[in-house]
């Protein structure tokens, strides 16, 4: 523990502009993962561990792309769209079978998935880590704001991740599709009585969220070591956040992956040897106190 | 004399008789193969390593069996997936001896997989050689030490004692006295790094360190422990990660110029899979080798990599590659010496032996017989350029200062 370095950063502005804008990019990374995987609880009730392989997959169909076309947009739509089409697959072919089954069916067939998509990828891709290298319009030295430094290449990963975080919030606040899908989460048996194809909108939920996985495995392939099981470890971040911020909110995985960014980012300083710990006890302490975590209620 | 032709024994039957009786004795070979056990890991996130060992191991092997096998018995390597878990590498271990009927390990595992199976050979008495744990004391500690099984890898002390001179050396010349460290939070990252500043301490007392980080062995993301280790403006950085993790963190560094505000030792970054991975590689950067086709800059060692990428799709050797390649041909070397796989008589061959090898600057590697342990392997350091050969201006260890200083080492921890 090394309080006088934290309370040294906190009182430094570049300190403190470096480690924000670093505690803002993890945060926004992890928020777009565990915004799909939020989604889906939130309208499914379906815990989605296999939501790490969607990031995977992203990544390495983005860096396929950018490999074919040079276009580092292009590669990461790619993976979008590829992770988009996977996730209405897996949910027709797999998951709507399972729709109110236990849980234990569930985990057993995300895991399945995750162990053949590692196998697959090294079958494909082959067992070597890939790295995308930085597209050639961020190749430029680092800005320097109040003597902290900021990458460029960040404040975009930043701007992309709320603006896709935006667009989410609108689709489901202002949009009919949105209304319907919040609406299904509520009480699907209603929905689907008025007519409305539950079907489709259940294949849409695991679209949505597959696309944003697959998007933020795209966006981070350039900073990112692109190996088979990749998706494992942002998984366990991605489920702590929605814990955090409640299982279904939207709002709340975003407020809980900046608050866990930056706890890293500043615990890395303060409690060098205990920064894991840090995410942990803050999950505890929800668990403990706010069971259905920060904005639990708040269903999408 | 008996009239051959006129008993009907043409040409064509002597050589038919001949051939049928020869058969039996080829059939034998065929059926009774020599098997090597080898466990390794072949799936996981550091999988590359395990298909970069057999990637050398087989090339190994049909050179042996295309010239008559060993032993007059062609070898038959049974691979085994470790999954990279210390207790799966001894039940594998211990059944390719048990049920697969292996008469020799070639325990091509990491550290935490090593000393499974060091205790699966103590109890079953084979031949067997590690060849690619790192970890000293799995040689240099008496108590773990086994009589039948020895390590052909190169050894955390060794790279600690040229990495330290060489550090110490630039350091000096550079007058880098503060230092931050920045290792995976594992025995390896830790052990690693606090050997290595024991000795830069060693060669030079006035280092300060400033800093340290320990990211989680495959930790996607970086940037906090990057963004600490800017903070703390260190003039030099030492960093013991390495393959994908080493990858991802050059590439998360180039983003912050972390590699033109200080100098960077990295002992890992002379990996060619590394090397070719990252995109924009930082020049200066210093770098032990690991395999590189230039180092020893030989035309034996340039071949073996040129004969390695054709084997293996075009593919990369890494660190694991060369130390399998020279296992299995001590082990080639070992049991034709001692005319037989028994455990006790093929160790008591290979104690001591000298092979010829292109991963040697004098040529040849030597298996100590006191600690059983590999020696004389190429060991230096250089600096990184962005293109190829990626690693120039190579300075090699010294094996005589290694020798002294080891044995320094093991006298401070009570090994001798």
């Amino acid at each position: 523990m090394d309080l006088d370095a934290l309370l040294g950063c906190v009182t430094s502005s570049s300190c403190l502009v470096t480690q924000t804008t670093s505690g803002l990019i993890v945060g926004m990374l992890l928020f777009m993962v565990a915004a799909g995987l939020t989604l889906i609880f939130g309208v499914l009730k379906i815990v989605n561990f296999a939501h790490g392989t969607f990031y995977m997959l992203g990544a390495y169909i983005a860096y396929s792309a950018f490999m074919f076309t040079g276009s580092y947009v292009l590669g990461v739509l790619a993976g979008g769209l590829g992770m988009a089409i996977f996730g209405v697959i897996f949910e027709r072919v797999l998951i709507s079978r399972v729709y109110g089954a236990n849980v234990l069916m569930q985990l057993l067939i995300c895991y399945a998935v995750v162990l053949i998509c590692d196998d697959l990828v090294k079958i494909v891709w082959g067992p070597d880590f890939y790295a995308m290298g930085m597209p050639p319009a961020f190749q430029v030295p680092p800005l320097f704001i109040a003597g902290g430094v900021v990458p460029p290449f960040y404040i975009m990963l930043i701007v992309v991740a709320l603006a896709i975080g935006g667009a989410l919030s609108l689709l489901l606040g202002l949009t009919r599709i949105g209304k319907i899908i919040r609406a299904a989460a509520h009480n699907p048996n209603m929905v689907s009585a008025l007519g409305i194809n539950t079907t489709l909108l259940y294949s849409l939920v695991f679209a949505v969220g597959g696309m944003l996985a697959g998007l933020a495995g795209g966006l981070a392939a350039p900073v990112r070591s692109l190996t088979p099981g990749m998706g494992f470890s942002i998984l366990i971040e991605s489920f702590i956040v929605t814990v955090i911020g409640g299982m279904g909110s939207i709002g709340g995985a975003l407020i809980a992956a900046v608050v866990l960014g930056l706890i890293r980012s500043f615990g890395t300083i303060g409690f060098p040897l205990f920064t894991e710990g840090l995410m942990y006890i803050a999950m505890i302490i929800i668990l403990v106190f706010k069971p259905s975590g920060l904005f639990g209620k708040e269903i999408v | 004399m008996p009239d051959i032709h006129a008993a009907g024994w043409g040409r064509r039957t002597v050589l038919a008789a001949t051939a049928a009786l020869a058969m039996p004795r080829i059939a034998r070979a065929a059926a009774n193969p020599l098997k090597i056990g080898i466990p390794t890991i072949l799936s996981g996130p550091i999988a590359l390593l395990g298909t970069s060992s057999r990637g050398a191991i087989q090339p190994e092997i049909d050179r042996i069996n295309a010239a008559g096998g060993l032993l007059g018995r062609q070898i038959q390597p049974i691979f085994r997936d470790s999954k990279g878990q210390p207790q799966e590498a001894a039940r594998v271990a211990r059944e390719l001896i048990n049920t697969d009927g292996c008469e020799i390990l070639l325990d091509a595992e990491a550290s935490s997989g090593a000393y499974a199976v060091q205790e699966v050979v103590r109890d079953l008495g084979v031949l067997c050689l590690h060849s690619n744990s790192e970890t000293s004391s799995l040689t240099a500690d008496p108590k773990l030490r086994v009589a039948t099984a020895f390590r052909c890898a190169r050894q955390g002390v060794h790279d600690a004692i040229v990495g330290g001179a060489h550090s110490a050396k630039v350091a000096t010349a550079k007058k880098l006295s503060k230092w931050a460290t920045c290792s995976p939070d594992y025995a390896f990252g830790r052990d690693t790094t606090a050997q290595f500043l024991e000795f830069l301490k060693h060669f030079k007392p006035d280092i300060e360190v400033v800093s340290q980080g320990w990211p989680k062995l495959g930790a996607p993301d970086f940037t906090e422990v990057i963004t600490k280790i800017l903070q703390a403006k260190p003039q030099a950085l030492y960093s013991a990660l390495y393959a994908g993790d080493l990858s991802a963190f050059v590439n998360q560094g180039n983003v912050y110029a972390l590699f033109s505000a200080m100098q960077v030792f990295v002992p890992a970054m002379g990996d060619l899979p590394v090397l070719t991975a990252v995109k924009s590689l930082p020049a200066g950067i210093q770098s032990a080798n690991r395999y590189l086709p230039t180092f020893p800059a030989t035309a034996d060692n340039a071949a073996w990599g040129a004969a390695y990428r054709k084997a293996n799709d075009n593919a990369y050797p890494t660190n694991w590659s060369w130390e399998n390649a020279t296992a299995m041909r001590f082990i080639e070397a070992a049991v034709t010496k001692a005319g037989s796989t028994d455990g006790k008589k093929a160790a008591a061959a290979l104690e001591g032996m000298t092979i010829d090898s292109p991963f040697s600057i004098t040529g040849k590697v030597t298996m100590r017989a006191e600690d059983h342990t590999l020696i004389d392997y190429a060991i230096g350091w250089g600096t990184t350029v962005p293109k190829d050969p990626f690693v120039v201006d190579m300075e090699p260890g010294d094996w005589g200062q290694i020798a002294e200083l080891e044995k320094e080492w093991k006298k401070t921890n009570g090994y001798i």
